[in-house]
Order: structure tokens, then C-alpha cells, then sequence
């Protein structure tokens, strides 16, 4: 490496270097599934199973035809996924952090309840209704809880918010009236390193007295 | 995680006679992942091929009768800790499920899951590290970090078992229906589980074609209490430190029989015959649930870094046994 390119190297700034990992994605998309992890292919084949498919997935009210492979997260389709007519999936509010259903970050709902989509199989998400982050608002309408979350400034740098928003509708859909303590035990599977516990759970609050 | 390939079951036949034509970790059972998707991410299980059980019929739901109850091995753990009736008659149950990981691992989590997730032991889950569990010579714990291993019954392989539900069950004296190609057996959850004396690579009497299919409990006596009390590090989600479930028949303030599980402290949940001894027959007061939990603690044998489980072990026991007369 030169002198010019160490220097320029240095000096990537947050977007370009954002951009180049876009790039990155559609070159490495272009394949038809989504490849995770190493290339080991299964030697054994047991009769009526299968290495990759193409599947629909109802996210949002919408429905996604994607090719998968059989280890495909839910949380790589919706973050990374193409769709059989080449477009991008794109819905990347669900947050790939832990990659081991820990944090919360990736929080979806799937029939209505919370799950980590880090730890679902896209194959196991088929014919169920899932809503990410980008389903909560009713069009440009935000959702009580969003309005809450920013008249509380419930967040810091924001990276687990999407997580705690989608936990906190589930939470609040089948008991609108949460104590303190429910409200702790109904966001446990989220974690927020800024610490803004206290804001979330006073958004969750304000947010249940109009719903 | 490394390739497989993914079939649906249809029928527990096919699920058996899948799993026939293959050793250990070839062809592997998924119902809700939870546990099994980290071990894959991870590179400790390598399998061919999932076959996805959720696709069975008539494998999850909760049935209920005046002998007690029955629940499919798919039924999530939010299911059975939202149970009306299992939190009042079942309660140790519907505590320990409620006090398992997070909403959203309950949410996919199923009770056949949960008795037969692997150890969380930070060795075994290592991919570099080839200890005993995983046909290495070593339990690295014994010279090693060993804060949240074994204080019973370690020798050769330290880990707890991690279940909470299962100690529950066994306070319980549920049975576990388990299927295989020569069809069905039932046995006591107790007997479920192994200890790595016994055989130091698996948890429990499964063998390579058999699955979990159900669970069933006796109802218990009306003058019945019972309580599951968990220790963890801090106050969000955790496995356990050590947890206790105690169910006891009382007379009044008089202890007609005591279970006393133990979780966290031992590879398979461990009943201490010793606390139950001391107190059974007892009126219940603060000096005999102390003795219990003293009596307990007796044959533990620390490791270098969970001392700690000792004391632990010893005052949680005796809360329990409080809690029945407070």
C-alpha cells in the first residue's frame, strides 16, 4: 500500500464507509441465497429435505417471495434479503447486534408476539404474520409508543430502539395498562447499553394511557 | 453456522425412522431453536439436517383432567407460564417457566426444548475447546473458570444442568413420554436425566431415534404448596445460580411431605434427600428450615470459583421451605 492509500484509508469517513458496505451487499447478493457462514456443503441428503427454497413471507402486510438457504435467519431476509424480482428487502429497523437472541435488538413480531428474528429460521417464519419496526406506524401516523419514546427522549444513540419499540407494543397489546414492574418484566429481553431504562419505561407508561 | 438441509415431519414414525439412519448430531430435532440455533451458530453441533417437528400435529397444547395434566412437548414456555390453571394448582411450574430467559425466548421456546437443551458451560460452548463432552480428555472447569460449574455430582464433567422447568417437574413427580421405533415408553422425569458418570456426552437416557413427545403431571393434593425460587446474578433474565423447587403437603404448619429440587447446582437437577428428610414430619418453623438447607449442603463440593453456591444453595432452601408457612 502506498503512502497516498494508507493515508486515504485512514480517512474513510462513517458514510463512504456505510456506501461501500452497500456496495458490498448487492455485489454479494446477486447470488441467489443468501450465503451465511462457511461454503461446507451437506454431504447427506434425506429424502423430502431441502438445502435452499423459495418461500413467502408476510412482513408488514406484504408479501416477500424469497429464495432461501436452509440456514437463513429471519433477521438476514429481512436485513439482507432479495426478493425474487430483485428487490432488496430492506427492512433493516430489526438490528443485527448479538446474533445469539440476548440483546433485543432484533426484536419482531411474529403472530402478534415478540421474537428474536436472529434466532428464527426464515423456513420456520413461513405462513405467519410478522411486523418489524417499519409496520408499527400506521402510515405517517406514529404509533403511541413512538410518540411517547421521543416526547421522553427514550433513547441515547438509538441503536436498540426499534428492538424496545416493537417489545413495547407487544407488551402493550395484551395489557394496556402495565405497572412498573410489569413493564420491567415485559422489556427484559431487550438491553440498552446507553442506559435509558428510566426514559423507556416512563415512554411505555405515557404511551399506555393512549392505548 | 455451517450448510444443512431442513424437512419438515409429518409424523412422529417418519421423525423416528429419520433419526435411525444416523448416529448423534447427524440428523437433529428443531422446535423453537432457541437453544440449538446458538449451538449451530457456534460450531458446536454440525448437523446433515434439521427436521422441523413443529409441523406435527397435535404436539403442542395443554390438556387437563381431575388426575392432573398433560402438555405436548411443543408447547412454548409462555404458554405453560400463562396457564390459568398451572399457575394456580401447578404453581413451582408455572414459576420456573415464567422465570426462564426472556418474553421473546418463551414466546418459541417449548418445554421438549428446554428439558433437552445442552449445558451452557463456557467451555463446551467454545468451538475451540475440546473438553470431555465433547470426546477431549479434560473438564477444563476443574483447573480453570469454574464461577458457574458444578458444586454436586461434578466427576468427571462439571456443568449444571440449565433447565429450570425440569427441576419443577420433577418436585412434581411429572413423566416424560418419549417415542422411538419401538414405540412409546413413559418414564419419571427424574429418571430422565443422567449424570456424566454415567455417560459424560449426553444429559440424559435419549437415545439417538427417540424424541420427547409429552409431559404429564398428577394433579396435586389440594393441601399442596409449592414455590420455584431462582438466584441469578442480577435482575434481569439469567440462567440460574442455583434455584430451588420445593413442593410440600402441609397439616397446618406440619410438613407431611417435602420435595426439594435443585437446579444450578449439579449436572442434573438433584433432589436433596437431605433437606427433604429434615423436613418431613416437622412443624415448620425458622431454626428446621435452616437445618434443612444446613443438611443440604453437607456432601457439596466446591469447585475454585462457586463457593458461593454453597451459602446460596443453603439459604435458598431454606426461604423455600419457609415460604410454605409464611
Amino acid at each position: 500500500m502506498s503512502e497516498k492509500e494508507k493515508k486515504q484509508s485512514k480517512n474513510i469517513s462513517r458514510r463512504s464507509f456505510i456506501k461501500g458496505v452497500g456496495t458490498g451487499t448487492v455485489a454479494a447478493t446477486v447470488a441467489p441465497a443468501i450465503l451465511v457462514g462457511n461454503e461446507k456443503t451437506a454431504e447427506a441428503q434425506t429424502d423430502g429435505a431441502v438445502d435452499s427454497a423459495k418461500i413467502q413471507l408476510n412482513i408488514n402486510e406484504q408479501v416477500y417471495e424469497v429464495d432461501v438457504e436452509a440456514r437463513t435467519t429471519l433477521l438476514s431476509v429481512l436485513r439482507d434479503g432479495i426478493d425474487t424480482a430483485g428487490d432488496n428487502v430492506d427492512l433493516t429497523g430489526a438490528k443485527l447486534i448479538c446474533d445469539r437472541g440476548e440483546c433485543g435488538g432484533c426484536t419482531v413480531l411474529v403472530d402478534g408476539k415478540p421474537v428474536y428474528a436472529c434466532m428464527m429460521l426464515a423456513m420456520d417464519a413461513q405462513g405467519q404474520q410478522i411486523t418489524t419496526v417499519e409496520g408499527i406506524a400506521d402510515g405517517n401516523n406514529l404509533h403511541p409508543v413512538q410518540e411517547a419514546f421521543i416526547k421522553h427522549d427514550a433513547l441515547m444513540c438509538g441503536f436498540c430502539t426499534p428492538g424496545f419499540i416493537v417489545s413495547s407494543v407487544a407488551l402493550l397489546n395484551e395489557n394496556n395498562k402495565p405497572t412498573i414492574a410489569e413493564i420491567k418484566e415485559g422489556l427484559s429481553g431487550n438491553t440498552c447499553r446507553c442506559g435509558t431504562y428510566p426514559f423507556i419505561f416512563d415512554a411505555v407508561e405515557t404511551a399506555s394511557q393512549k392505548m | 453456522m455451517d450448510k444443512f438441509s431442513y424437512i419438515n415431519a409429518t409424523s412422529l414414525k417418519q421423525v423416528t425412522s429419520l433419526l435411525s439412519d444416523s448416529g448423534w448430531g447427524e440428523v437433529m430435532l428443531l422446535a423453537g431453536g432457541t437453544d440449538l440455533l446458538s449451538e449451530l451458530k457456534e460450531y458446536i453441533e454440525t448437523p446433515k439436517t434439521l427436521i422441523n417437528l413443529k409441523t406435527l400435529p397435535g404436539m403442542d397444547g395443554i390438556s387437563e383432567n381431575a388426575n392432573g395434566i398433560k402438555i405436548g412437548a411443543l408447547t412454548t414456555v409462555a404458554d405453560i407460564a400463562m396457564h390459568p390453571s398451572i399457575q394456580q394448582h401447578y404453581t413451582v411450574l408455572a414459576q420456573a417457566a415464567a422465570s426462564v430467559a426472556t418474553p421473546q425466548i418463551r414466546n418459541v421456546g417449548t418445554i421438549g426444548g428446554n428439558l433437552c437443551q445442552r449445558p451452557r458451560c463456557w467451555y463446551y460452548r467454545d468451538e475451540t475447546v475440546n473438553c470431555i463432552k465433547k470426546g477431549g480428555d479434560l473438564c477444563y472447569a476443574v483447573d480453570g473458570l469454574s464461577k458457574y460449574h458444578a458444586i454436586f455430582d461434578g466427576d468427571p464433567v462439571y456443568i449444571v444442568h440449565p433447565s429450570d422447568i425440569a427441576p419443577a417437574l420433577i418436585a412434581l413427580d411429572a413423566s416424560i413420554k418419549i417415542t422411538g421405533p419401538e414405540g412409546d415408553k413413559t418414564i419419571k422425569v427424574e429418571e430422565f436425566f443422567t449424570l456424566p458418570s454415567d455417560n459424560p456426552f449426553r444429559e440424559n437416557v435419549l437415545q439417538p431415534n427417540e424424541i420427547v413427545v409429552e409431559i404429564q403431571i398428577p394433579k396435586p393434593k389440594l393441601n399442596t404448596k409449592s414455590y420455584y425460587l431462582k438466584a441469578r446474578e442480577k435482575g434481569a433474565p439469567d440462567f440460574a445460580l442455583v434455584s430451588v423447587a420445593g413442593v410440600f403437603e402441609m397439616a397446618g404448619r406440619t410438613c407431611q411431605i417435602a420435595n426439594i429440587i435443585l437446579g444450578g447446582v449439579a449436572p442434573k437437577p438433584r433432589r436433596s434427600t437431605e433437606a427433604e428428610a429434615a423436613l418431613t414430619g416437622k412443624m415448620l418453623n425458622k431454626d428446621v428450615c435452616t437445618m434443612a438447607g444446613a443438611e443440604a449442603v453437607q456432601k457439596a463440593q466446591p469447585m475454585n470459583d462457586n463457593a458461593y453456591k454453597v451459602t446460596l444453595t443453603q439459604n435458598l432452601i431454606s426461604r423455600t421451605a419457609m415460604m410454605a408457612v409464611s
